[in-house]
């Protein structure tokens, strides 16, 4: 029982950190000003939800391991992270839908974790305290993704753009990998609550939801696109080359 | 606050009055007993804990607090202190208390509303009508919903056209 609730919170902890990473690029390039400190203040909390997993799966595995070193010192394969995580930033409308598909998805998943499933009290617990944030965030990105899409003729065709580029990776996250089902994490009812939230959204943005079609999955079973090695690369290079490095 | 710690041990009191002087290294007016983030206070044998919790997950001031409240404790001559951190339950801006709001309101951040009014998911909600800390008027409007750090909105004002930082409800 126990492996499958590591294995689980080492999924939360990935996904956030590796969303948080992504968005922290755009520090110093957003759109505007404002824009800019928004995104990295995304990051910034996905992060702070990155730390509170990583500790507590450091806490559960009882092998010496600490948040650094599960973040810094694992390798591509180790990273359960899902695949809508770790796609590229692309642009500021790329950006913004992947943040709008992820925190639908996590405003979801932190209502259900937050009311004890699957019976974690420290899950809970994390959930609970970044369940707020996460309203920002939906609330934020909600709102850019109607912006862009009933826009300008630019800006919509940019979002149909990002939409497919990442449509095909919104599957995963209601598919419940080996540890989600071995401790009953349930997914099922998520995926209908996700889909009326993004139906309600596009509609109001006057953009299509794509039809049925082929999802790819893999990452929370440590199978990635290539793109986690670079962002892994960059993440991981100082503890990787000076290791036990400090500031 | 008040509701926290109704039943506070009188051995514990010098230390409540000790953390009233750790102060917020973001929001240089506020302590941590203002901002009611200190949980609790235990002693156990020659152990002095301090129980406290995160505005927002990421806050990245938790560990310089952590830090000051050490330094604080020791100048005072405690030594064996543990600083340890709880997420349950969650913060949130009711625990700041009436001085907590004044002295914020003071040094020009205008303190979160009694009544939370933005923290649901729907799409372009009316802004909240924050008041203006520096002319009072409530003729003001939300330039971005994030701020200069992770628990503030950005404003400005109407009337005075003074930009503010709002100490976002939460």
């Amino acid at each position: 029982m126990k492996q499958p609730l590591i294995d689980y919170t080492l999924h939360l902890a990935d996904t956030t950190l590796i969303l948080a990473q992504c968005n922290a690029e755009w520090c110093g390039h957003g759109p505007i000003l404002e824009q800019d400190i928004a995104i990295t203040n995304i990051s910034l909390d996905l992060l702070g939800q990155a730390r509170s997993f990583y500790q507590y799966a450091a806490t559960l595995r009882a092998d010496g391991s600490t948040e650094d070193s599960l973040a810094y010192l694992r390798t591509e394969r180790e990273f359960k992270n899902c695949l809508l995580a770790e796609q590229p930033n692309g642009d500021w409308g790329q950006t913004v839908l992947r943040q709008f598909f992820f925190s639908a998805y996590q405003h979801i998943l932190y209502r259900q974790l937050q009311t004890g499933h699957p019976g974690d009290s420290q899950l809970a617990a994390i959930a609970a305290k970044a369940l707020k944030e996460v309203t920002y965030h939906l609330r934020w990105s909600s709102e850019w993704v109607i912006r862009l899409g009933d826009g300008t003729d630019e800006s919509r065709h940019r979002m149909l753009h990002a939409i497919s580029e990442l449509w095909m990776y919104t599957g995963e996250l209601f598919e419940p990998a080996s540890f989600e089902a071995a401790i009953g994490i349930g997914t099922s009812g998520m995926k209908e609550e996700w889909t009326r939230k993004v139906e309600e959204v596009f509609d109001e943005a006057g953009l299509p939801v794509p039809e049925k079609t082929f999802m790819q999955k893999g990452g929370k079973e440590g199978l990635h696109t290539e793109h986690l090695g670079y962002i892994l690369a960059e993440l991981q290079h100082l503890q990787r080359t000076y290791p036990g490095a400090e500031w | 606050m008040v509701t926290m710690h109704t039943g506070t041990d009188i051995s514990t009191h010098r230390i409540w009055s000790l953390l009233a002087e750790v102060m917020d290294p973001e929001v240089p007016v506020l302590s941590i007993t203002d901002l009611g983030i200190v949980r609790d206070v235990r002693l156990h044998n020659d152990e002095t804990e301090i129980v406290i919790t995160p505005t927002y997950s990421g806050c990245p001031a938790m560990d310089a607090i952590s830090m000051n409240i050490r330094m604080v404790l020791l100048a005072a001559g405690y030594k064996n202190i543990r600083v340890s951190q709880v997420l349950s339950p969650a913060w949130t801006t009711d625990w700041m208390t009436g001085q907590g709001r004044q002295k914020l309101k003071e040094y020009g951040i205008a303190p979160p509303n009694a009544r939370q009014q933005v923290c649901h998911p729907d799409l372009f909600a009316a802004e909240e009508a924050v008041q203006c800390p520096h002319c009072h008027s409530y003729h003001t409007h939300r330039i971005s919903e994030f701020g200069s750090t992770a628990c503030k909105a950005l404003y400005q004002c109407d009337d005075c056209r003074e930009p503010f930082d709002y100490f976002k409800c939460h």
